[in-house]
């Protein structure tokens, strides 16, 4: 019993994410060379940087969309996209890594919602063919999570019929309902009209003050700095800096970094 | 006697003997079909596979049956097969011949539907836990299904009027009948007329029915 105790307060004060050593290459042009992130439990990372520094690959990588070239990730103490045989590193098959993937969320900068189905049917699908829920339980829930991002008037809804900030909501209850420990957020924000920011960027901060994991790439600099427990400032597929917003966003060591931000806040 | 007297006359003997023809043109329209659809999905699928040897062979099985007449096809299975011990009969002959051709050609149709759905489905798809296979099930065929529908429908109306190819490996449809009927009362032209006026009379509606489907699913765009 004491054992047992130990273990789970151990696991508890373990990382959600920690990421090692991550290089990942298209071709010749090496994206991502060598990062290192640990991300706690209830933590707020967000991650910034100019456009091509990696970011969104990195992001990818963490629930393996995109293969690393190098490097290990692991959730929750489990290995992501890999397994170790011996001293072997070994990739998963599909069905392992789609089981892994249950437990990242991850919301597209295009929403990628499914367009043959309607709010409520994006939100019940995976839990219902992933998780077996059965389809009332799966519905109640699902319109609960509607609710949530204020889209309970919307569930019989096409996608198309829905502005491109209902759409991202929605895409964001269609993650919460598959309850994942961790929440990959990539621009989610980069593909809306100026008007419709504000309300995807609320139900963010609520989730935020839920307690939930959050990874956030992004370029909206406010939300960094008033929602983020730590960001990390990115260039050329390196961490250039990283630390609590007050002193990255307002106070960057880096040259790099102080003449990123000054571009972003100019606009 | 003239066109009209002779038309009219012969028309309900020549109309019941086609008309039995068209009972076997349908049956094998609708079973090459069906062959088509499900060995059609299955080369679209393995010519996607991540394996080049499988891939390699799909691709040699579609080059092989487009490149090749129908006609040559239906006589090696009817003709040539006896020959090796395997006896076929003519509607069967008929079925699996037109099958495996419509399959090569719709398994096209089918890889050209599933490439058309952005990249970002699957990848929402598999991000929420499903196997690539639940992903094709669930999210891409049903919206693919609405890009295939109207190179399918062509498909069909074709099969239906390529099955009088099939009258020359003996399967009683239409044409078969047909030619039956000229040599035994020579009116070529009343004759044939009326068995082009039947697959008319089978072509426009199924045109018909499948431009309705067309509508009833761009519900959602």
């Amino acid at each position: 019993m004491q054992s047992d105790k130990t273990t789970s307060t151990d696991s508890k004060d373990a990382p959600l994410l920690s990421i090692r050593d991550l290089h990942k290459s298209f071709g010749e042009l090496e994206v991502l060379s060598g990062v290192d992130i640990e991300v706690a439990r209830g933590e707020k990372l967000c991650i910034i940087g100019p456009s091509g520094s990696g970011k969104t690959t990195l992001l990818r990588c963490i629930n393996y969309l995109e293969k690393p070239t190098s490097g290990h990730i692991w959730i929750d103490g489990t290995l992501i996209g890999e397994k170790k045989v011996g001293d072997r590193y070994v990739h998963l098959n599909d069905y392992e890594l789609a089981r892994e993937r249950r437990e990242i969320g991850f919301v597209f900068q295009r929403f990628n919602l499914f367009p043959h189905l309607t709010a409520l049917q994006n939100v019940t699908i995976a839990p219902r063919k992933v998780l077996g829920i059965a389809p009332a339980e799966a519905e109640a829930k699902g319109k609960e999570m509607l609710d949530k991002v204020g889209l309970g008037h919307k569930v019989n809804e096409y996608p198309e019929r829905l502005s491109g900030g209902q759409q991202q909501r929605v895409a964001i209850a269609r993650v919460l309902a598959m309850q994942p420990k961790l929440m990959l957020f990539d621009e989610a924000t980069s593909a809306l009209d100026p008007e419709l920011v504000g309300e995807v960027l609320r139900v963010m901060r609520e989730l935020a003050q839920e307690g939930r994991t959050m990874v956030v790439v992004t370029h909206e600099i406010q939300f960094a700095s008033e929602v983020s427990d730590r960001v990390i400032f990115m260039d050329q597929g390196k961490i250039v800096e990283e630390g609590p917003p007050s002193a990255i966003l307002t106070n960057a060591r880096h040259e790099r970094t102080r003449a990123f931000l000054s571009q972003i806040t100019d606009r | 006697m003239g066109f009209w007297a002779n038309m009219i006359k012969e028309f309900p003997y020549f109309m019941s003997v086609l008309l039995h023809g068209a009972v076997t043109t349908i049956t094998v329209a609708v079973g090459a079909l069906a062959f088509a659809l499900v060995v059609g999905l299955v080369v679209a699928l393995l010519k996607m596979s991540p394996f080049r040897v499988v891939r390699f062979v799909t691709s040699a099985y579609i080059e092989l049956l487009r490149g090749t007449p129908a006609l040559a096809q239906l006589f090696v299975i009817y003709f040539g097969l006896p020959d090796v011990g395997i006896d076929v009969a003519p509607v069967t002959a008929a079925i699996v011949g037109l099958g495996i051709n419509g399959s090569a050609y719709l398994a096209e149709v089918y890889r050209a539907g599933i490439e058309s759905i952005h990249k970002g489905q699957v990848e929402a798809a598999l991000s929420l836990g499903m196997t690539p296979a639940r992903a094709m099930q669930y999210i891409i065929l049903p919206q693919a299904v609405r890009v295939m529908l109207p190179p399918i429908t062509n498909f069909s109306i074709v099969l239906l009027k390529d099955t009088a190819l099939v009258s020359v490996v003996a399967a009683p449809e239409i044409m078969f009948y047909a030619r039956n009927l000229v040599t035994e009362t020579f009116l070529s032209m009343q004759v044939y007329l009326l068995a082009a006026l039947i697959y008319l009379s089978m072509t426009i509606p199924m045109a018909r029915v499948v431009a309705m489907l067309e509508r009833k699913r761009k519900a959602w765009r």
